[in-house]
């Protein structure tokens, strides 16, 4: 099993958290895992993008040439990162924030959501957008397991930081459901 | 066997100096190597150890100096420009014999250069670095696991030779999370005899680099020459993936190693039979490992981040007959698998007589 | 007989390699005497700059431990941290202090690390052979202002204690001579004043003193002194420019 995702977006989406869930519930599934953010420079002009990298064998690359799934949550990345989408991948986009007309494959399975609307529908909170996005990326992956994406966060959000973990669950299960009823 | 926990690769490498024993950290701001200071200044207060933000890396190096002469495990960290400024006091300390960590996480020279990862520092780093003859000890981890596992054997072997210590890494390493299992494994602390604490019940004791007297500096360097030929012999560190008739082997260290590895992954489930050689400590140099491989795979390619550093120890250390390739990305450039791949596939499928450098 | 002179138990037996009319020799016999009163040389480690003073190891009869050219203070701030227990200073002349280790004395100084140092002006490089200092006065000649220091090349001389003075993290800054029996009985006071401080955790701890170089200012002895009075002291004021009377931290 090998799977690769860039995560991307504008800073202050949760994209690097969404990266650190992902990597989590991996690394909870025993697999391999690496997470790679992007830093410096290439923040400029308030990008963040991470890398994460799940596989049953040793990881050699932390980065990815060809990724096999892209999660988009703003134009500047979409454009930057859909033509490197390994032919047949997964691209997920946030058309909160992104124009569907920008999309250029017809080669992948593509997911268009306005994860931020939905966010804000489900539990009243647009900036929990990147979960809802998540869910639609695992639903449509299958890479973990969402009882262990539940797990991870867990592990992650403790003391007083618990509170946050009802809400993302309810948004994480809103793109599931988003992404099941579209494949009906 | 404790927990994997998804871990930082700074914060790896910082958790693995306290495990050591390290409660000293000197360090000036620079990037891409901000989160270790970041770290350190909140977790050694808490440890209570001393973390102090330096005036420059001159002082840095030189506080480290002090902290090491005082028999202390102490560390730096810094980047290319930062590590430049250090080489005067990295001199005096393998000159006066004093242990200690310095942390290079590499970013792009020369000069104020860029701060994506690169290589550019491996002469810099195994060739001494400063004025005079000598060496630092150099890891280069190519995991958030080896951070840690390296740090704590960085600080173990500088103590045994006396010598400074560096990590030489780039800002995959620190930026990076993977899972790390924080062993705890018996970390050994040598008793220092040498070390200022006051001359009490026993006469002054000097730490010194300076020689005048006829014939002094000399015998002090082959003392030195004599602990680094010890330390080649005893702790050469390196990872040799190696089959029977090999095509070509594949020789690189540190983040470049990781994609190298993919590269060969992709190579062997073409049917090339691909052999793999990291130094991991980059001095002393792995030179007998890549001597016994090419007894009998003759076509060597090295993979760097730079202009071609390595290709120095690794020309230096083939058996006669060995055509020898290069494949550089310096400046922040980063290869790629397939590239990689490529590159194997051409040098493997090209004659002895295209061979672009033949040793 | 009463003994009513000797030699500090702290200082080594044996001859100064200083020329005649050098006052690194007094400064040395100085600390030791401190060393002795406080009962301290069992803890105390010294760090010499380089200069003529770097063969502290020679006269003192104490842990020493080199440090780089002007890096000194910083050295000593990695000793103090392992052990803030112990005595520890540095010598440091004036290229070594006032010009390549300017940036180590002041900020050393200014983060108030419990340390003494001893600075030895004579207004010239000593051991590389007479060439121009930072304290180098206007109009004096040396081997690299052979037609005398000129402030449009070369800037003016440097009052150190009287700028350490300025910082919050200094403890006690002075300036003493030695050119003079009196003087010297002055300075010794202050070297007692700084180690002192230093005992009782009030923070950095400097003393200036003006001294001769006879041999790099092409003098005699007796000359060597007169210039002190004469052409130092009107632009080297004595005095103690700070004095802390408790810690900060109080």
């Amino acid at each position: 099993m090998y799977y690769d995702v860039i995560l991307s977006g504008f800073g202050g989406q949760g994209i690097l958290l969404i990266g650190d869930i992902l990597a989590q519930a991996a690394m909870m599934e025993d697999r391999h895992v690496t997470w790679m953010p992007a830093y410096g420079v290439e923040m400029r002009g308030g990008a963040a993008n991470c890398t994460v990298v799940i596989s049953s064998e040793t990881i050699g690359s932390p980065l990815a040439d060809r990724p096999c799934g892209l999660v988009s949550m703003s134009k500047p990345s979409l454009l930057k990162f859909q033509d490197k989408i390994k032919k047949g991948g997964l691209l997920v986009v946030n058309t909160s924030f992104v124009e569907e007309d920008l999309l250029t494959r017809d080669d992948l399975e593509t997911i268009c959501l306005p994860a931020s609307e939905l966010a804000f529908q489900e539990v009243g909170q647009h900036k929990m957008a990147n979960m809802v996005v998540l869910g639609a990326f695992l639903a449509a992956s299958s890479v973990v397991d969402f009882k262990t994406v539940e797990a991870a966060l867990e592990s992650l959000f403790q003391e007083e930081k618990q509170k946050l973990i009802p809400p993302m669950i309810q948004a994480l299960h809103c793109g599931i459901n988003y992404r099941e009823k579209q494949e009906v | 066997m404790r927990e994997r926990i998804m871990m930082r690769g700074s914060v790896a490498l910082a958790e693995g100096a306290l495990m050591a024993g390290c409660h000293y950290y000197f360090g000036y701001p620079i990037t891409p190597q901000n989160d270790i200071p970041e770290y350190f200044s909140q977790r050694l207060p808490q440890q209570g150890g001393i973390f102090i933000q330096a005036e420059s890396e001159v002082a840095s190096i030189n506080m480290l100096l002090g902290a090491a002469a005082a028999g202390a495990r102490a560390m730096s960290s810094s980047s290319g420009p930062g590590i430049s400024l250090m080489q005067e006091g990295l001199s005096y300390m393998a000159g006066s014999e004093l242990p200690g960590l310095v942390v290079n996480i590499t970013r792009i020279g020369p000069g104020l250069g860029g701060i994506a990862p690169s290589q550019g520092d491996y002469w810099q780093a195994t060739r001494g670095g400063g004025h005079g003859d000598y060496r630092l000890i150099v890891l280069a981890p190519n995991s958030v696991q080896e951070m840690y596992d390296l740090t704590i054997k960085a600080f173990e072997l500088s103590d045994k030779y006396r010598n400074p210590a560096m990590i030489l890494g780039d800002a995959i390493l620190g930026q990076m999370k993977e899972p790390v299992r924080l062993s705890d494994p018996k970390i050994q602390h040598l008793d220092k005899p040498w070390a200022l604490r006051g001359a009490r019940g026993r006469g002054p004791q000097l730490i010194k680099s300076l020689y005048l007297k006829d014939g002094e500096m000399e015998k002090h360097n082959w003392h030195l020459q004599e602990k680094y030929r010890k330390l080649q012999d005893a702790d050469t560190l390196v990872e040799a993936e190696l089959e029977d008739a090999m095509d070509i082997l594949v020789v690189s260290f540190g983040s470049c190693s990781r994609i190298v590895q993919s590269a060969v992954r992709l190579a062997r489930g073409k049917g090339i039979r691909v052999g793999m050689i990291r130094p991991i400590s980059l001095f002393p140099f792995p030179g007998k490992t890549i001597y016994e491989a090419t007894q009998t795979v003759k076509k060597v390619l090295t993979v760097e981040m730079n202009t071609g550093q390595m290709w120095d120890d690794v020309r230096l250390s083939l058996s006669p007959g060995c055509q020898a390739r290069l494949m550089a990305r310096p400046g922040g450039g980063i290869p790629s698998p397939l590239e990689i791949l490529e590159e194997i596939e051409n040098f493997v499928k090209a004659g002895d007589h295209v061979a672009k450098s033949v040793c | 007989m009463q003994k009513v002179f000797a030699k500090p138990e702290a200082l080594i037996d044996t001859t100064f390699h200083f020329c005649p009319g050098c006052h690194h020799g007094t400064v040395h016999r100085l600390i030791c005497e401190a060393i002795d009163h406080y009962q301290v040389r069992e803890k105390t480690i010294g760090i010499p700059g380089v200069g003529c003073g770097v063969f502290l190891y020679d006269y003192i009869h104490i842990d020493v431990c080199e440090a780089p050219h002007g890096r000194a203070p910083a050295v000593a701030t990695g000793f103090k941290r392992v052990l803030p227990q112990n005595v520890i200073f540095t010598y440091q002349g004036d290229g070594d202090l006032g010009a390549i280790g300017m940036s180590e004395v002041v900020h050393t100084a200014n983060r108030g690390e419990n340390i003494t140092v001893i600075f030895v002006n004579n207004n010239v490089y000593g051991m590389t052979g007479g060439q121009m200092a930072p304290t180098t006065l206007l109009g004096q000649q040396t081997t690299t202002s052979p037609y005398g220091r000129d402030f449009q090349t070369d800037g003016y001389p440097i009052r150190m204690a009287e700028m350490l003075a300025t910082l919050e993290g200094v403890a006690f800054a002075c300036r003493v001579s030695l050119h003079t029996a009196a003087h010297v009985k002055k300075a010794r006071k202050a070297v007692f004043k700084a180690f002192d401080m230093q005992l009782k955790n009030m923070g950095f701890s400097f003393v200036e003193f003006l001294s001769a170089c006879p041999t790099n200012w092409g003098m005699n002895p007796q000359q060597s002194v007169e210039r002190m009075e004469e052409e130092m002291m009107p632009y080297y004021p004595l005095g103690t420019f700070k004095e802390r009377t408790a810690p900060d931290y109080l």
